[in-house]
């Protein structure tokens, strides 16, 4: 590897080092390391939505916040940004279904088989939201999810999720439950995933987030554990106060 | 994958002949004998000429052909294989000997200091043409090297005389008579064959050594190749004996593992050096007095305090919540010597970089650091290093974000 | 046309726990070997650091250090009347992929079988008689015993630190182990891990029931250690970041930590990795193994011929790969015929959780290692009598939580519900003072005739070759075995001081979204008896006898333990009966 670099001294032989690539490779005499390997997680920036429509993200904070309600203590779904979260998740490998096998044909099967469907989370949410949203705009006369009373919410919610409301085309209630899972998982996951804002859900349970060495603690029977939340991009401390 | 390893019970031979008879027969050698080449080729792997005249896990050995960087450039390593057209099979022995002791080509022309022959020069005659007797029975390979690769004006060999003129001194090692023996032998691996001068000695800008501050360390490509003198700050003054013949020999001691440059030092020279001769330049290194640095500044307490909980968020996964690591897998930050050089540009490099510690037969876990490049701005692996060069007991110059951020530039175009 | 390569002496297909252990026996038997892995290489400092391997998202929900169903999956059906429908998405299993393969993500958890769990069939049916065994179970005897594999469990633990306390010391039962484990000859090489405060207090309430409650064998390291190939590992610090994650800081064993620093230096060893090997070449004899074929990630093939083959790749693949290579005669569950696929088992899990007092306590739950945890062995194997239950198997129990990442584990009182204020109000108040053990009750999988695996006749890879079958469900041993550990669990959990218990009783039918270990067992068994098994006792296939077929897949049927310090066991087992007699005279080593 010929590099032209500018430095200062040295009368002396600078040795390029050899790099081990591991692509389909044989692999020999050192196991491989190279600079750059692996793949650090990139953090979801704010900013507009990538995947939902400006309608699609209204109704997604609202469903997020009647799924984690605000209260004075800690945000709720939608300032925690459980919906940034859904809406990057969407928009990427996991709205795709990618690495899934979606070979045809596909056939309805037993709950025990598990989803059989073409369709991938972002699909299901675009095709449920409007359902959603068709749903609503006639039953409310002209209001959409989000502009319903919480309680109304909270009504319409439940009963999808008892099935006494159906929507057309979609199932209601298993739309729901896939929003409460994404939902909860945006408010627990880490924030570099654009939910748990500040950390906000984990300084809610009290716990520590991505450290890795309690050796101090394993012993230290029902105490609290002192230290604050960590995020794998870090926390406030790291950065010096002046 | 070749090696250029010597079965240990030659390296014993080796030694044994070696501690013997002092640093070289006075008689004159037969070069067909059998212990002139044994001789020869445990020189030629303390020498470690093998490592620039051969191409990475590719190339046949010695037969040249290694990019080598240089601060002017680019140049190649020529092949010095006993190949009459295009290595060095037709060459006399006094033409050898004057290459690697006077940098001297058999044109005339000179040698870069590429080529360390300013450390070679102090080696004997017999232990150079020991060499010569091994080198001739390696494979011979066919394969013509342009070694010059340099660029305009630095191509012009002519104007090494006058760098040799300033920087260069010919001659052989003279023992000191008031110091033992291992002492001696010591010294002489370390600044003749062992050529370690050529990382570890401050150079001038020219590139010549300093030879008042010999072995306290030198800026090279993005690593600071320590101090290894008996400095007690900086050097290896908290090394017992024991702790440096371990590292040459297996890459890791209790306080630290070599990482960088170092690996291929260590895997294709020392680590087959004897236990006598490594045990000879831990006392001569150990005797060597460190640089007498000024207290350094005093970190600011907000620089500490951010650095303390990157620490104990991150760094003590491996390093542990006191510092102190894991003997033989996670350096000691709270001793290690790298940690707290003076100039911290390895420590700066490996947080960004990360790398993978040397895998040698004794010590073959070879653990990895990661890199934290793309979690850690540059106050931040600021504030960290300037914690643990501070924080147990011990003190170095604070880390600037500055010198990070010409170290991040620095590192995006390196391949290493 | 496969590219042919030149002839190594042995391939291994799979660079996982036994691939990595064949591999280290042979090359020091000088022999040149390759082994040729599907996935990738991975290792701590690049691809698991501990930066950045503390993410749940993205190791635990969304697998990423696992298989993609895209690359290979099964289908899956309960009964052999129902149509089998892919595996879209794993559920109830997740095979692993890569260098180290399950050894790099899984718990460490690493028991040793009871003496009877290996003469299962002749023990019951002595103790109980015939026909206390269901008429469709179809538990073998494994070939082996216990004592035969006693010296291998030993060089698989002190290989890899594993940190535990001996309970039988050649003979004699020790305080603080468990009593009921089979003898062995030397003490663990780690002391215990030290154990947290719920699963210190499980051990209380266990011992004040009369149980006699021992730390689970970990291969998490309690303490420093340097294992007998000089490889060093680290102290585990209790990250909660265990299964489903590699470990970032050395200290969990797997064959990168272990064996691979010291295996890859021998010049006689290579490895590729990112080459998916499609078959096992077999000459005309059909006798006589040639070598594999395997395609690399540009979609060429190659063919890697060898004199001996190890196939060593997960449970699942094993068989697959015999079953496309045409290796042994299927396994036909009418006419029950055939041999490869047959006792195809799994797992039988549940668990109970128990909500605590929070003004009382605080367990600080995600303190915690893959594989800490105090256990008791009471309701394993044969360990008590059945005679009043019906069922025969059972399983260790134990407080073995490994963690509370909190997209998991933030469970609420049964009755909660699952969205709005009550149930953020029910996550913030339990999180820190619940016991999630997770795989809590550890049941046996006995085997039985309609549980099985065979090839799809609708579904194909992408290759176009036919996908695997998995017909599985569970049976009323059991559904009842289970019943029966959960409700002694629950007893447990709620002396420990729990004012409520959620209790998750393993219930039909087999569910294949609901993840229930990776302990895929069978298919590919071993056994005296060529009409029943695969493999005979040495793990030598009956039909190909220079193919040897590591793994899970060799059992005939699972008992209440992980499988992976068995797996290893006969895996070193397998590699002496290799050196030391059938390199000297190669051919079959049983003649049956």
């Amino acid at each position: 590897m010929m590099m032209q670099r500018r430095d200062f001294l040295a009368g002396t032989a600078i040795l390029v080092l050899s790099t081990m690539n591991s692509r389909a490779t044989v692999i020999s005499g050192a196991l491989p390391w190279a600079p750059n390997a692996g793949n650090p997680p990139v953090p979801v920036r704010p900013g507009p939505w990538h995947y939902f429509t400006s309608d699609e993200g209204r109704a997604v904070e609202a469903l997020a916040d009647r799924i984690i309600p605000p209260d004075p203590q800690t945000p709720g779904g939608k300032d925690s940004g459980c919906a940034v979260f859904i809406d990057r998740q969407l928009a990427g490998p996991y709205g795709r279904s990618d690495g899934h096998y979606t070979q045809p044909p596909f056939m309805p099967g037993t709950r025990q088989q598990g989803a059989q469907s073409a369709n991938g989370p972002a699909a299901t949410y675009r095709e449920a939201l409007a359902a959603l949203d068709r749903y609503c705009l006639s039953k409310y006369q002209g209001k959409r999810f989000p502009d319903l009373s919480d309680q109304d919410k909270d009504e319409l919610l439940k009963s999808l999720e008892d099935e006494k409301t159906k929507l057309e085309g979609v199932d209601g209630k298993s739309f729901f439950e896939l929003v409460i899972k994404d939902v909860q998982e945006g408010f627990f996951a880490d924030p570099l995933y654009g939910g748990n804002r500040d950390m906000v859900a984990w300084k809610m349970i009290g716990y520590p987030g991505a450290r890795y060495n309690y050796l101090d603690w394993v012993d230290r029977h029902n105490e609290r554990f002192p230290l604050p939340p960590v995020s794998i991009i870090g926390r406030a401390d790291w950065s010096p106060k002046n | 994958m070749r090696k250029a390893a010597i079965p240990a019970i030659l390296v014993c031979a080796a030694a044994a002949w070696l501690g013997s008879a002092g640093f070289g027969d006075a008689a004159n050698p037969d070069a067909q004998a059998f212990d002139q080449i044994e001789k020869g080729r445990y020189l030629t792997t303390v020498a470690d000429c093998f490592a620039c005249h051969t191409v990475p896990n590719v190339g046949k050995p010695f037969a040249g052909g290694r990019p080598i960087e240089t601060p002017f450039g680019i140049i190649t390593s020529s092949n010095i294989t006993p190949d009459a057209d295009t290595g060095i099979g037709a060459w006399s022995d006094e033409q050898f000997d004057d290459a690697v002791r006077k940098g001297v080509r058999p044109d005339g022309s000179r040698l870069y200091p590429a080529m360390p022959y300013p450390a070679y020069t102090k080696m004997t005659r017999d232990d150079v043409l020991a060499i010569r007797a091994y080198m001739a029975t390696v494979e011979p390979v066919h394969q013509p090297v342009k070694s010059n690769t340099l660029p305009f004006p630095f191509n012009i060999r002519e104007a090494m005389r006058a760098w040799d003129a300033l920087y260069f001194t010919e001659g052989e090692f003279q023992p000191d008579s008031r110091q033992s023996a291992a002492w001696n032998r010591g010294a002489y691996l370390v600044q003749g064959p062992g050529h370690c001068t050529a990382c570890h000695t401050p150079k001038s800008f020219l590139g010549g050594d300093k030879t008042s501050e010999n072995l306290r360390g030198f800026n090279l490509q993005g690593w600071f190749a320590p101090d290894i003198t008996g400095g007690r700050k900086q050097g290896l003054g908290q090394w017992s004996e024991a702790d440096i013949v371990g590292y040459l020999k297996s890459g890791h001691n209790k306080f630290t593992a070599a990482i960088g440059p170092m690996t291929e030092e260590i895997v294709n020279s020392t680590s087959q050096y004897s236990d006598s001769d490594l045990s000879a330049m831990a006392t001569y290194l150990k005797s060597l007095s460190g640089r007498q640095d000024a207290t350094s500044a005093q970190p600011a307490s907000a620089v500490m305090t951010a650095g303390q909980a990157i620490y104990r968020d991150q760094c003590s996964a491996c390093h542990g919540l006191d510092g102190k690591g894991v003997p033989l897998l996670f350096p000691s930050l709270a001793q290690s010597s790298l940690a707290h050089a003076g100039d911290p540009a390895s420590a700066i490099r490996l947080v960004l970089r990360g790398g993978r510690s040397v895998a040698t037969r004794s010590e073959p876990t070879g653990p990895g650091m990661p890199s934290f490049d793309w979690q850690l701005n540059d106050d931040q692996v600021a504030a960290v290093l300037t914690y643990i060069r501070n924080a147990w007991q011990t003190a170095a110059a604070p880390v600037s974000a500055d010198m990070v951020g010409k170290a991040r530039d620095g590192l995006r175009t390196r391949s290493d | 046309m496969p590219r042919k390569l030149p002839k190594k002496d042995v391939v291994i297909v799979g660079l996982g726990w036994t691939g990595s252990i064949m591999a280290n026996a042979l090359t020091d038997e000088g022999l040149d070997v390759i082994a040729i892995e599907r996935g990738p290489w991975r290792d701590a400092p690049t691809e698991f650091p501990p930066s950045y391997s503390q993410d749940e998202l993205r190791y635990r929900i969304r697998h990423e250090l696992f298989l993609r169903p895209e690359q290979t999956t099964f289908t899956f059906r309960n009964k052999m009347n129902q149509t089998a429908l892919p595996i879209r998405d794993w559920g109830s299993f997740m095979p692993p992929n890569g260098v180290g393969g399950g050894g790099v993500h899984w718990n460490a958890e690493t028991f040793r079988f009871l003496p009877s769990d290996f003469v299962v069939k002749t023990h019951l049916t002595e103790r109980y008689g015939a026909s206390f065994l269901p008429e469709d179970m179809t538990i073998q005897d494994f070939g082996v015993t216990y004592d035969d594999l006693e010296p291998h469990y030993d060089a698989f633990e002190y290989l890899c630190g594993t940190s535990g306390t001996a309970g039988n010391l050649r003979g004699r039962i020790q305080e603080g182990g468990n009593p009921f484990e089979g003898p062995r000859s030397r003490p663990y090489p780690n002391p215990a891990q030290k154990q947290p405060f719920s699963h210190t207090l499980f051990a209380k309430a266990a011992r004040d029931l009369g149980y006699k409650p021992f730390p689970q064998p970990s291969g998490n390291m309690s303490q420093a250690y340097t294992n007998p190939l000089g490889v060093r590992l680290g102290p585990c610090t209790y990250c909660g970041f265990c299964e489903w994650f590699g470990c970032g800081n050395y200290s969990k064993a797997s064959p990168q930590t272990t064996i691979l620093p010291f295996l890859i230096r021998k010049p006689n060893f290579s490895f590729r990795d990112n080459s998916e090997v499609l078959h096992i070449n077999v000459d005309g004899s059909g006798k006589h193994a040639t070598g594999v074929t395997f395609v690399d990630t540009g979609g060429v093939e190659w063919e890697q011929p060898a004199d001996l083959v190890i196939l060593s790749a997960y449970t699942m693949f094993n068989v697959q790969l015999l079953l496309h290579s045409k290796i042994g005669t299927p396994y036909d569950p009418v006419a029950n015929t055939g041999v490869v696929g047959r006792n195809f088992t799994h797992q039988t899990i549940s668990s109970v959780n128990g909500f605590f007092d929070n003004k009382k306590f605080n367990f600080n739950p995600f303190i915690a290692s893959g594989a800490i945890g105090m256990c008791i062995d009471e309701f394993n194997g044969d360990n008590f009598d059945h005679g009043p239950h019906g069922f025969v198997g059972g399983g260790y129990m134990g407080q073995v939580q490994t963690g509370a990442r909190p997209i998991q584990t933030t469970h609420v009182p049964p009755g909660t519900p699952t969205w709005g204020a009550a149930w953020k109000d029910a996550v913030r108040d339990n999180y820190l003072s619940t016991v999630t053990p997770g795989t809590g009750v550890h049941g046996s999988f006995y085997s039985y005739r309609d549980v099985y695996l065979d090839l799809d006749p609708t579904y194909r890879d992408r290759f176009g070759r036919p996908l695997m079958r998995m017909t599985i469900d569970f049976h009323d041993n059991e559904i009842k075995q289970n019943a029966f550990l959960t409700d002694k669990f629950a007893e447990i959990i709620r002396a420990m001081g729990a004012h409520t218990l959620d209790k998750h009783y393993r219930k039909g039918p087999y569910d294949s979204t609901d993840y229930q270990t990776t302990h895929l067992n069978g298919g590919a068994i071993m056994g005296t008896d060529p009409s029943t098994s695969v493999l005979n006792r040495y793990l030598q296939s009956w039909d190909v006898p220079n193919l040897f077929v590591t793994g899970a897949s060799a059992f005939p049927q699972n008992a209440g333990y992980n499988p992976t310090g068995t797996v290893a066991a006969l895996a070193f087992w397998a590699a002496a009966a290799i050196r030391g007699q059938y390199l000297k005279n190669p051919g079959p080593l049983v003649h049956a």
